[in-house]
């Protein structure tokens, strides 16, 4: 049965989840990049949105605007989380939101205050823009659209959006750290076995 | 119409099914790979892109939203009558595709650091261009070169004393260390050759040459066999989140080296591999060859 956190997302929601599941995110769901990172954490402007328990994606979006003035989600994909990484805690800290979505790991720093803050992030297969946008419902809003379409704080209602997969848990667990070393240690062994068969220098 | 007008038409629609169609052998590997894995994780994942390349087609849309920047990789007959016009003819390809497929925005010029908005800048399309005596036939390969597996891609000169030990460390370590973000599984490319140059150029070849085909040379074919599977034992998985595979394929291309250099280079192409290869005929017949029962 699919595992669905629902916003708002309370502690108690997400610290039992382990490195490795796969749930999905219904409601509210907002992206926030790079720019839309330091905004918030430098210059302490303040979205109406209140991200309280709530989703942020890593990702920049091609959208459409359709005639009655609504938005349109064409194509929606995760970019990599560890740009962030740099604000990621003391975004989280001061938004209080509980997921972060993205491709790939987050480093030590976002890993250490998922544990002290209590928040998850979470891997959305790369790739799978067409997948990810017919899981949003609506684009209820735009903030700071003077930093452009893929940087601007699009606000979503999402619905059973996912295969998300925790990447980094409240436990101080991170499996992208796990896997690094799994993959350098397999990586030493199986290069072994090839060696011998590359003996085509002469002397 | 005109020969030039019905070139361009025809160029536009074929990156329109690039764009949003994945090439056969990629999706016979895809499926070959899918059903090895174990995990709930990989085969989740799996599942999520074989329901993405569905949804593309019948929604129409690009398969990822990094439609990459357009290279165009061409073996051009020296009898084709286009064949002094073929940069311009690209170009104005691509300005059309960007509103009609519709393509990202993909191309910033460097210095002046501005996004363009319309995919073409300084020598972006890229163009690179194999000349074929007394033909009048055109070959044209179109990738979409996205951020996430371009960002890998490396090249370097070895000591001959490192030579192909020090070449499969070297591809190893790159997948390893910074494939993982590239989007797996992933197409590796190798190029063997002198200098960064010419071995890059070769790994990019290599890279989009099919999936499932060999170097003629049987000693390349075998190694070739060999590098996929000790990748494949690394157990990156799809997205880097483990499995049991990591590539789709390692393809090789090679060259005579000067004695004292030893050039390696790796170039990585991500799940969603969009590459197509179109023939022209003098009259501008076309012959789809990457994506069957596709006619433009």
């Amino acid at each position: 049965m699919k595992k669905i956190l629902k916003t708002p997302i309370k502690t108690e929601d997400i610290e039992n989840l382990k490195i490795g599941d796969i749930v999905y995110l219904t409601g509210l769901l907002v992206t926030c990049r790079d720019t839309g990172h330091k905004r918030r954490v430098l210059s302490g402007v303040v979205p109406k949105t209140d991200l309280k328990g709530g989703a942020v994606f890593h990702a920049g979006p091609i959208v459409k605007k359709l005639d009655n003035g609504k938005w349109e989600m064409v194509s929606i994909g995760p970019t990599t989380s560890m740009r962030m990484e740099k604000f990621e805690k003391e975004f989280m800290e001061v938004t209080g939101a509980k997921l972060v979505i993205g491709k790939g790991g987050m480093g030590e720093k976002t890993t250490k205050a998922a544990k002290e803050d209590k928040f998850v992030h979470a891997v959305f297969p790369g790739g799978n823009a067409v997948v990810a946008a017919t899981q949003v419902e609506e684009i209820l809003d735009v903030e700071w659209g003077d930093l452009g379409m893929p940087e601007a704080f699009w606000v979503m209602r999402v619905k059973e959006f996912g295969p998300l997969i925790i990447s980094i848990d409240t436990k101080g667990n991170n499996l992208f750290e796990n896997n690094k070393k799994e993959f350098n240690k397999k990586k030493i062994e199986e290069l072994e076995k090839l060696y011998p068969k590359l003996e085509f220098m002469k002397y | 119409m005109t020969l030039n007008q019905d070139f361009v038409k025809k160029v536009v629609a074929f990156i329109d099914i690039v764009a949003k169609v994945l090439p056969d052998d990629v999706v016979k590997r895809l499926e070959e790979l899918r059903q090895n894995e174990k995990t709930e994780i990989a085969k989740e994942i799996y599942s999520c892109m074989f329901d993405n390349i569905e949804k593309a087609k019948e929604l129409n849309r690009p398969i990822c939203q990094d439609t990459g920047v357009i290279q165009f990789y061409l073996k051009v007959g020296t009898k084709f009558p286009l064949i002094d016009e073929l940069e311009p003819l690209l170009k104005e390809s691509v300005l059309i595709a960007t509103n009609s497929v519709p393509l990202r925005h993909n191309a910033v010029e460097t210095f002046k650091e501005k996004n363009t908005n319309n995919n073409v800048g300084l020598h972006v399309p890229y163009i690179e261009y194999d000349l074929i005596p007394n033909s009048d036939k055109l070959e044209l390969t179109v990738y979409m070169a996205g951020g996430g597996c371009s960002l890998p891609g490396r090249a370097t000169v070895l000591m001959p004393s490192a030579g192909y030990h020090g070449a499969v460390d070297f591809v190893a370590n790159t997948m390893v260390d910074w494939g993982i973000n590239a989007c797996p599984p992933l197409v590796i490319g190798v190029g063997f050759g002198t200098c960064v140059a010419s071995s890059a150029k070769l790994a990019k070849k290599a890279s989009l040459r099919a999936v499932g085909s060999s170097n003629p040379d049987p000693q390349v074919a075998q190694l070739e066999k060999d590098l996929a599977k000790t990748l494949d034992n690394i157990g990156i998985g799809p997205q880097g989140l483990s499995g049991s595979s990591s590539v789709m394929c390692v393809n090789i291309e090679n060259m005579a080296r000067h004695p004292s250099a030893f050039g390696v280079g790796v170039s990585f192409g991500c799940w969603a591999h969009r590459r197509g290869t179109i023939v022209f005929d003098k009259d501008l017949n076309t012959e789809i060859l990457t994506h069957k029962g596709y006619e433009i």
